[in-house]
C-alpha cells in the first residue's frame, strides 16, 4: 500500500470513515444487532433469517418490492429520456422550463402530497369522476403494485433526468464530430456513441432509483400497499415493537440486497473508460429544429411536464380549496390557509432552509471526497466508504433516529450541558447522512467522465495535489455536484421520518413536521397543503439560485481562459 | 410572553379570582408530549399560558408509538413532564416501564366511571380528561352519488352492497383501533366477533396506515364509509366536510389520559396543567368545534351544542359492553398480529372469498337450492375459521409469545412469533381459497 507516499489521502480516508462510523454504522448496529437475537434465549442466532425465507409474506414482499422497482425504473426512463434528449441535442427554448421543472417532482411534501394525488388520480379523484361522467370507464391508477409503479416513476425520474443531463452535457463535442466524419448520423449515433458515452450517468440514475424505489417507505403506505419489504419492516418495527427481531431482519436484508444492487450497476461500469480529455465548451452540438419538430416535441414536454407536475398542481389547488371532497374541483377558493401559515410557523421555514443547506452542503463534500478517494486513490478498503455510504439509502429513517437517541443521548453538547442527541446539528447529520447516497452517486459519475490526463497535465505543470484538484478536478466535476447539491437539498427538505425522532423542541422543528402536525386533524388539510406549497418553492428557489451561482461561475472561467 | 406586563398582570389577576385556587408559582417551562393535533394542543397551551403568565408551554407532537419510544429512549435523560394522549394502553406500557409519576388532580365533579370505563387509573399514575368512542362516518355526496343506505350498525357493513366501500386503520397501527375492534370480540364472543370483523373487512377498500387515513380517506371521497374514533368524525364535519357520524349500538367509550412523567423538570406546572385540564375552563375547551371531544366532567354538557351526544345522560352509548381492560392487555399483541396475518395482509384473498359469497348469495336469494345453500354455508364457515382458539389464546404461554420483552434473562418462550404467523397465514390463504372456490361452484349451479 502507498500510505506512506499519500499521508493526505489515508488522512482524508480516516477522517470520512471516522464521520460514516460515528454517524451511520454504531448508530444502525445499535438497532440492527436485534436481529440476531434469539428472543427466547437471548443468544446469538440466525434463525429469524430463516424464518424470513420459510415466510410466504415476506417471500411475496420481495418479490413485489423488486418488480415494483424494476418496473419503476421502466417508467421513470421512458418520461426522462425524452426530456433529456430534447434538452442537449437541439437549441429548444423548452430546455429552461425541463431544468426548472424537472427537478421539481423530487419535492413531494409527505402526506399532502399523498391527499393530493388520491384527490387527482383516486378512484374518485377529478380524473376519475370525468372520465365516469363523460365516458363511462375509470382507470385505476392508484391500485396495488402499479399504483405505487405510477407514482415512485413520477416520483424519481428526475434522479434519471438529472444526472443523464449532466452526462450529456459533459461529453466531448469532438466525439460526436468524428464519429459523424466516420459516416454515423442520427439514431445510430445516438445508440452507438452518445449514449454510451452518458453512460455513467443513466446508470447513476437508474440505479438510484431502482434503489430508492426497493427501500422505499412512503409510497407503498400512502397506497396503503403492505405487501412489499419495506411497508413490513416498518409496520413490524413500528406496531409489533422496537425489540422485534423480523423488522430488522427486513432491513438487514434490503442494505444487503440494495449493496448488491449497487455491485451489479458498478460491473456494467466496469472495464469501460469513459472519461474525456478535451472540454469544448459543453457538451453536444445543439441542432436547430425545424418548425413543424417543435410543435412536436413542445407537445411532448408539455405532456410529460403536464403529468409529472400534477400532484403539485392538485396540491396548490388543496392549498387554495377550502372543501375539497368527491368533486373534480373544490367547492372554493381562499387565501385563508397561507395567512394561517404564515401567522404561526414563520420558523419552520428558516428551519429547513438552514438543516436542508447544511446537510446538502456537507453531502456534496463527503460525496466528492469518496468519489476522488474511490477512483482516485489506491487506497485498499477505498470501495468501501461508498459501499457504506449508499447502504444508508437502505436504513428506514426511523431506525437511524432510533439509533441517535441510543448513541448520543447520554453524550452532551460540546460546551453544554444538553444531551447531543436533542441539538438541532443532530438532525442536520441526520439528514447529510440519509441524503449522502444522491449526492455520492452524482460526484462519482462526474467523477468518471474527467480525464486523468487532465489532473496530471496539471501536476507536470508543478501545481501540488490539492490546487490541482481545486483548480483542475472539481471545476470539471460541477454539474455534477451541483446534480448532487440539488436532489440533497430538496429531499433532504421534506424528509419526514428521522425527523419525527429527533425533533426535541417545536423551535428547532423543519417544515415536514410542521405539516405532520396539520395533518392530524381534518381542519389542518389546508394549511398543512398550503405548507407543502411553501416548502416546494423554497427548495425551487433554492435550487434556482445555486443553478444561477455555478453557471455564473462557469462564464467567469470561460471568459478567464480568453 | 411578550404581553404587556400591565395587561398581563390584569388578565392573571381576572382568571385568578374566577377560580377558587389562584394561580400558585410554577416553574417557567412545561414540556408535554403529546399525539394530539394542532388545532387540540394549541387551545389548552394558549388559554394556560393565559392563566399561568410565567410559564411557557412547549408541545412536542409525536405518535403515540413514537411517544412512548421517546419518553423510553430518553428515560436516562429525562426532559419531558407530561405524556398527553389518547389510548389508555399507552399509558399502560409506560407505567409497566415505571416512567410514570403518581398523582392523583384536584378536580371535584368528575365521576368514576364514563359508560362501563372507569375514567382514572386506578392506581392513580394517569388520568382522564376527555371520553372518546367508536362509530361509523360516511360522506354524504359518496353516498348519494353511488346510491348507498346509511348504515347504522356494524353488521350493516357486512352487507353486500358497501362491498369496496369501507376503510379502516389496523388495531396493530393504532391504538384506539384496537379498542373497537376488541369492543367486538367482548361484545358478540371470540368467534362471532371475528367472523363479523371478516364479513365486515371483506367489504373494505383498504386498511389504512395510519388512524387519521380513515377520515382522511372519507372527507377526500376516496371510500364513503370509515370505521372512526368519535372525535374525526364530529371535527370533520364541524370543519364544513360533508360527512355525518353515529356510535352504533356496541361501542366502549374510552378516556383520553394525561400523566407525569417520572423525574419531570417541572413538576409543580405539570401537576399545574392537568388540575387546568380538569377544571370546568379545560373541560369546555373540548367543546370546540375543531376538538369535538367528550368531556369528563357531566357539568360541562350544558354548554353544548344541542345534537352534542352525552354519554352521562344518553345511557345507550358505550354501556352494552362491560369492556374487560384486563382481558384486553392480555391478549393485546395477539389480537392485533391477528387482525394483520388474517385482514390487512391477505386483504386481496378475503375480499374475493367475500365477493364471491355475496354473489352466491345473491343468485341465491328467492331459490331453494339447499345443496347450493350447504356450499355456502361452508365458504362462510371456511372465512369465519381462526386458527386457534380463544382458550389458547387466553393462555399466557402462548400470549407470550407475541411478547418481546423478556422480563428475567432466565424467561424463557417457547416459539417465534414469525413461526407462529407462517402457519397461521398458510391456514386463512388455503380457507379463503377454498372458500372462494366453494362460493363460486354454488354460484355455478344456480
Amino acid at each position: 500500500m502507498s500510505v506512506a507516499r499519500h499521508p493526505g489521502q489515508s488522512l482524508l480516508f480516516w477522517l470520512i470513515a471516522l464521520f460514516l462510523l460515528s454517524f451511520l454504522v454504531i448508530p444502525v448496529v445499535q438497532v440492527f444487532f436485534v436481529a440476531f437475537v434469539d428472543v427466547n434465549s437471548g443468544g446469538f442466532t440466525l434463525v429469524n433469517f430463516l424464518d424470513f425465507f420459510r415466510s410466504s409474506l415476506f417471500r411475496e414482499s420481495f418479490y413485489n418490492s423488486f418488480y415494483v422497482a424494476a418496473m419503476s425504473v421502466l417508467v421513470a426512463s421512458a418520461i426522462a429520456l425524452p426530456l433529456a434528449y430534447f434538452t442537449t441535442r437541439f437549441e429548444f427554448k423548452g430546455s429552461v422550463i425541463i431544468q426548472s421543472l424537472g427537478f421539481v417532482p423530487l419535492i413531494m411534501p409527505p402526506f399532502v402530497g399523498a391527499v393530493a394525488m388520491q384527490l387527482l388520480f383516486g378512484e374518485n379523484g377529478s380524473i376519475n369522476l370525468l372520465l365516469d361522467e363523460y365516458l363511462g370507464f375509470t382507470v385505476p391508477f392508484m391500485k396495488g403494485l402499479n399504483g405505487v409503479i405510477f407514482v415512485q416513476s413520477i416520483h424519481y425520474f428526475p434522479f434519471i433526468l438529472i444526472n443523464l443531463s449532466a452526462s450529456l452535457n459533459n461529453i466531448d463535442r469532438s466525439m460526436e464530430e468524428s464519429a459523424q466524419n466516420l459516416g454515423s448520423y442520427g439514431m445510430r449515433l445516438f445508440r452507438r456513441i452518445v449514449f454510451p458515452l452518458a453512460m455513467p450517468g443513466y446508470v447513476a440514475g437508474a440505479s438510484l432509483v431502482f434503489l430508492k424505489v426497493f427501500d422505499d417507505l412512503g409510497t407503498p403506505l400512502l397506497l396503503n400497499v403492505n405487501n412489499m419489504l419495506a411497508p413490513q419492516a416498518y409496520l413490524r418495527i413500528s406496531s409489533i415493537g422496537i425489540d422485534d427481531p423480523m423488522g430488522y431482519v427486513i432491513a438487514v436484508i434490503l442494505v444487503v440486497f440494495s449493496l448488491f444492487a449497487m455491485w451489479i450497476a458498478s460491473l456494467a461500469l466496469r472495464g469501460k473508460d469513459y472519461s474525456m480529455i478535451q472540454k469544448g465548451g459543453g457538451g453536444l452540438a445543439k441542432r436547430r429544429m425545424r418548425p413543424w419538430e417543435k410543435v412536436i416535441a413542445y407537445a411532448i414536454v408539455l405532456l410529460i411536464l403536464l403529468l409529472v407536475l400534477s400532484p403539485h398542481i392538485g396540491l396548490t389547488l388543496l392549498s387554495f380549496g377550502t372543501i375539497w371532497s368527491y368533486s373534480v374541483l373544490p367547492d372554493g377558493f381562499t387565501t385563508e390557509h397561507y395567512a394561517e401559515v404564515f401567522r404561526e410557523t414563520p420558523e419552520y421555514m428558516l428551519n429547513t432552509l438552514l438543516y436542508a443547506s447544511l446537510a446538502a452542503t456537507l453531502d456534496i463534500i463527503l460525496g466528492t471526497a469518496i468519489a476522488w478517494l474511490v477512483l482516485r486513490s489506491k487506497l485498499r478498503l477505498r470501495h468501501w466508504l461508498d459501499y457504506i455510504a449508499m447502504a444508508a439509502l437502505a436504513v428506514p429513517g426511523l431506525v437511524l433516529g432510533i439509533g441517535y437517541l441510543r448513541s448520543f443521548l447520554g453524550v452532551n453538547i460540546p460546551f453544554g450541558d444538553r444531551p447531543l442527541a436533542t441539538w438541532w446539528v443532530m438532525l442536520v447529520i441526520a439528514l447529510a447522512i440519509r441524503r449522502l447516497p444522491y449526492a455520492l452517486r452524482a460526484c462519482n459519475s462526474a467523477l468518471h467522465q474527467v480525464s486523468r490526463a487532465l489532473e496530471e497535465a496539471g501536476e507536470n505543470l508543478g501545481a501540488s495535489r490539492m490546487r490541482t484538484i481545486w483548480r483542475v478536478t472539481v471545476p470539471l466535476m460541477a454539474g455534477g455536484i451541483l446534480a448532487g447539491f440539488v436532489t440533497s437539498f430538496a429531499t433532504a427538505a421534506v424528509e419526514l421520518s428521522a425527523t419525527l425522532m429527533l425533533v426535541s423542541t417545536e423551535s428547532d422543528a423543519p417544515l415536514s413536521y410542521g405539516i405532520y402536525v396539520f395533518m392530524q386533524s381534518a381542519a389542518g388539510r389546508g394549511p398543512g397543503a398550503a405548507l407543502g406549497m411553501v416548502a416546494v418553492l423554497i427548495v425551487a428557489t433554492g435550487t434556482y439560485l445555486s443553478h444561477r451561482i455555478i453557471e455564473k461561475s462557469r462564464r467567469e472561467r470561460s471568459f478567464e481562459r480568453v | 410572553m411578550n404581553t404587556l406586563p400591565g395587561l398581563t398582570l390584569g388578565l392573571a389577576l381576572a382568571l385568578g379570582a374566577s377560580f377558587a385556587a389562584p394561580a400558585q408559582a410554577i416553574e417557567n417551562t412545561l414540556v408535554v408530549v403529546t399525539s394530539f393535533p394542532k388545532d387540540l394542543t394549541r387551545k389548552f397551551k394558549t388559554a394556560f399560558e393565559k392563566k399561568y403568565p410565567g410559564t411557557r408551554v412547549e408541545m412536542l407532537k409525536k405518535k403515540t408509538t413514537a411517544g412512548i419510544k421517546y419518553i423510553q429512549e430518553t428515560a436516562g435523560n429525562n426532559s419531558s413532564d407530561l405524556f398527553w394522549a389518547s389510548a389508555p394502553d399507552a399509558f399502560e406500557v409506560l407505567k409497566g416501564d415505571g416512567l410514570l409519576a403518581k398523582y392523583s388532580p384536584n378536580a371535584p365533579g368528575i365521576p368514576d366511571k364514563v359508560g362501563a370505563y372507569p375514567i382514572n387509573d386506578p392506581d392513580g399514575y394517569y388520568s382522564g380528561f376527555a371520553a372518546a368512542g367508536y362509530g361509523i362516518m360516511w360522506n354524504t355526496r359518496y353516498l348519494k352519488a353511488k346510491k348507498l343506505p346509511e348504515p347504522r350498525e356494524w353488521e350493516d357493513l357486512e352487507k353486500a352492497v358497501y362491498h369496496g366501500h369501507v376503510g379502516m386503520s389496523a388495531p396493530s397501527r393504532s391504538g384506539t383501533t384496537h379498542l373497537t375492534v376488541e369492543t367486538l370480540l367482548q361484545g358478540d364472543g371470540w368467534e362471532q366477533g371475528w367472523a363479523k370483523w371478516k364479513f365486515i373487512a371483506g367489504n373494505f377498500k383498504t386498511v389504512t396506515e395510519r388512524s387519521f387515513g380513515v377520515p382522511d380517506g372519507v372527507n377526500s371521497g376516496d371510500f364513503g364509509i370509515g370505521i372512526v374514533i368519535d372525535f374525526f368524525g364530529l371535527s370533520s364535519k364541524a370543519s364544513g366536510f360533508p360527512v355525518e357520524f353515529i356510535y352504533p349500538s356496541v361501542t366502549t367509550l374510552v378516556p383520553a389520559n394525561v400523566g407525569v412523567i417520572n423525574n419531570a423538570p417541572h413538576p409543580q406546572a405539570a401537576r399545574a396543567f392537568i388540575d387546568f385540564l380538569l377544571s370546568d375552563e379545560g373541560q369546555t375547551i373540548l367543546l370546540d368545534k375543531k376538538i369535538m371531544r367528550l368531556p369528563v366532567n357531566p357539568k360541562v354538557y350544558a354548554k353544548a351544542p344541542p345534537d352534542f351526544p352525552n354519554p352521562f345522560k344518553d345511557s345507550s352509548i358505550g354501556s352494552a359492553v362491560k369492556f374487560d381492560v384486563l382481558l384486553s392487555k392480555a391478549r393485546y399483541n395477539l389480537v392485533n398480529s391477528m387482525f394483520d396475518v388474517m385482514i390487512t395482509y391477505r386483504l386481496d384473498d378475503l375480499r374475493n372469498a367475500v365477493k364471491a359469497i355475496q354473489v352466491a348469495e345473491a343468485k341465491l336469494a328467492g331459490n331453494a337450492n339447499p345443496k347450493a345453500q350447504a356450499l355456502i354455508d361452508e365458504a362462510r364457515a371456511l372465512v369465519a375459521a381462526l386458527p386457534i382458539t380463544e382458550a389458547q389464546a387466553a393462555d399466557p404461554a402462548f400470549a407470550g409469545i407475541f411478547k418481546k420483552k423478556r422480563k428475567k434473562a432466565t424467561d424463557t418462550v417457547t416459539g417465534r412469533q414469525a413461526e407462529v404467523e407462517q402457519q397461521w397465514d398458510e391456514f386463512v390463504k388455503a380457507n379463503y381459497a377454498k372458500a372462494r372456490k366453494l362460493a363460486e361452484q354454488a354460484a355455478s349451479m344456480l
